[in-house]
């Protein structure tokens, strides 16, 4: 299965900027369904990127975060061709991981 | 001999008690220090502020302490939004030492969206996209050198993000 996760980390030299688009229903918990039945909440509470073994951005999400979440960072080095390790874990315990090269 | 033996006892369940209590004391002052240990776990998700209904309950649920308003927060985010499911929000901050970026929003049921932990090196900016139920105020508060920042900017929902 494709990741759910897609990252594009681009480095200017000095700073690496940092652009993630993540697959995931983002259910709060507050909405009914078609049926009137209130959609049990399902969404991403940790979303972690990790740079030469350290994170270097975490995001605390619940669920009033947009489905299909979005994020945009930015952190001082980071090199062309080098790792970006990023990973998430939701509230019913799912994970997904993926390595991105920085650009 | 009887009576000595008997005092003898009784000093002993004395013993006993007070060290039965020193025990009790001691497991009592363990719990305190629980919420502390907690803290500084620093990539521990902060399940309690994502249960609090209103913005200051989270904010104290999340920080411990209260925040002042500071005119260097630059919040970015439409006046008006047209669909409250998606509403684009970016902030920025000149202040130094950040630890952290959090998003709320008052009339929302839960009313923290995302805390963003900004390690040392990272860029003090975030951009993000939050759902908002209806015309809300949206807070973004920052966190640094260990004093809490806030920012204010009420965003006209015109349709809600939290309705069937």
């Amino acid at each position: 299965m494709a990741s759910s996760i897609r990252v594009r980390a681009t480095s200017n030299g000095d700073t690496t900027e940092v652009q993630a688009l993540i697959q995931h229903p983002m259910d709060s918990g507050f909405v009914k369904d078609a049926k009137g039945e209130i959609i049990p909440p399902h969404f991403i509470q940790q979303l972690t990127f990790e740079y030469d073994g350290k994170p270097v951005f975490v995001a605390d999400w619940g669920g009033g975060v947009s489905k299909d979440p979005y994020v945009k960072f930015a952190f001082k080095g980071g090199k062309k061709g080098d790792d970006l390790k990023v990973s998430w874990v939701d509230n019913k315990g799912a994970t997904d991981t993926t390595t991105a090269k920085i650009q | 001999m009887n009576i000595t033996t008997s005092e003898f006892s009784t000093t002993r369940r004395l013993v006993l008690k007070c060290a039965g209590v020193a025990a009790l004391i001691g497991l009592g002052v363990i719990p305190f220090d629980v919420p502390q240990a907690l803290a500084a776990a620093n990539d521990k998700y902060p399940e309690e502020a994502f249960k609090q209904k209103n913005e200051a309950d989270a904010i104290k649920a999340l920080y411990g302490k209260t925040a002042e308003p500071s005119d260097k927060i630059k919040m970015d985010a439409p006046e008006i939004a047209e669909n409250g499911a998606v509403v684009p929000i970016s902030a920025t901050t000149t202040l130094p030492d950040v630890t952290t970026i959090s998003f709320l929003v008052s009339e929302n049921p839960i009313s923290l969206v995302a805390s963003y932990k900004i390690p040392a090196g990272t860029v003090p900016s975030v951009a993000n996209r939050i759902k908002m139920a209806k015309t809300s105020n949206v807070t973004v508060i920052v966190e640094a050198g260990g004093k809490l920042y806030s920012a204010k900017k009420e965003i006209k929902v015109t349709v809600g993000g939290c309705g069937g």
